[in-house]
């Protein structure tokens, strides 16, 4: 018999999202674009607990932060992926060792 | 037999951290946007669940729709060597499960323990934000409580486009084009000088074919291009 779920389920699940992305975070440490996803995982993880809150605390306020979280996302992963496009583009590879010779 | 809000929950909370699991353990790039794609999907349902259909509906469109695409675009244009990426995969993973054990062990506590007991009194149905539209709710609490924030997301948003462009935008100095002001501006005077060369006259020892060749090495320079 499965329990109902309560505001404590939303969390553990958010949590154990949020882990799964640090994990990915510490074995894909080479790639940037699955850094990228992992980061976006995170923020879901994130997004998840605001509206949990908001929806049983009955506040929107949540809500509303996620709206802009959602837009500062969209942001970052953009200017993320243009930074990968030059660092492809310079060194014909998108490894973390790589990105230091991009100082200049 | 449960409910079915509750049979949703369990379905996309599992589909959700399976695909999440997919997404950082997957080989392929591509698969691994498309499973990024899915757990947004499920969280998308969730949200649903817990009455915020305009942000569930937002998630869709935003991420699965831009976001997501250009992922995907990005992650098809570059030619990655993945196997090199991936070479050091097995010895980063008991680093990475050690500390997402830690992590998740942390978290338990603080719900289990500390924050459980309060909750769960106060959290056992699902309170119902407002009676009418949660779209209309969100929109009138965004365009007057939060309006200021507003302006500073689309403000920082336009700062991303530039932003992008700027970083994206290259030119290619191997690439000729032609510049329309400098055609427009050019006069044949400075281009083409008529120079005056006194005529030669063939000698009669010499063979008519051969004048020709002076006069058209004449002919060449009178014409002279300047660049």
């Amino acid at each position: 018999m499965l329990p109902v779920p309560t505001l404590n389920s939303y969390l553990f699940v958010a949590a154990a999202l949020f882990t799964i992305s640090v994990i990915g975070i510490f074995i894909n440490r080479r790639n940037v674009i699955i850094l990228l996803m992992a980061i976006e995982l995170m923020l879901l993880a994130v997004n998840l607990n605001f509206i949990a809150f908001s929806s049983y605390l009955g506040d929107l306020s949540g809500q509303v932060f996620v709206f802009f979280i959602l837009t500062v996302a969209a942001a970052e992963s953009a200017i993320g992926l243009a930074i990968l496009v030059v660092l492809f583009r310079n060194v014909r590879s998108i490894d973390v060792e790589q990105i230091g010779t991009l100082k200049g | 037999m449960p409910e079915l809000s509750t049979v949703v929950f369990y379905v996309f909370s599992a589909i959700m951290l399976l695909a999440a699991t997919r997404v950082i353990s997957v080989k392929n790039p591509v698969h691994a946007a498309l499973f990024l794609v899915l757990a947004f999907f499920s969280a998308s349902a969730l949200w649903m669940l817990l009455k915020a259909e305009f942000l569930a509906i937002a998630l869709v469109l935003v991420y699965v729709g831009a976001v997501m695409v250009l992922f995907l675009f990005v992650v098809m244009m570059l030619d990655v060597n993945v196997e090199e990426l991936r070479k050091q995969f097995r010895s980063y993973l008991p680093v990475g499960l050690l500390v997402g054990t830690a992590v998740l062990i942390e978290m338990a506590l603080v719900l289990a323990l500390a924050f459980g007991k309060k909750s769960s009194a106060a959290g056992e149905t699902v309170a119902v934000v407002v009676d009418g539209s949660n779209t209309k709710a969100l929109g009138i609490e965004l365009f007057t409580k939060y309006i200021f924030a507003v302006e500073v997301a689309g403000v920082l948003l336009l700062v991303a486009i530039v932003a992008a462009i700027a970083l994206t935008l290259r030119d290619r100095r191997e690439t000729r084009y032609q510049n329309p002001g400098e055609q427009v501006l050019i006069r044949a005077r400075d281009r083409v000088r008529v120079l005056k060369i006194a005529s030669e006259k063939p000698t009669p020892a010499e063979t008519p074919a051969a004048p020709a060749e002076p006069a058209a090495a004449a002919a060449a320079s009178a014409a002279e291009v300047k660049k």
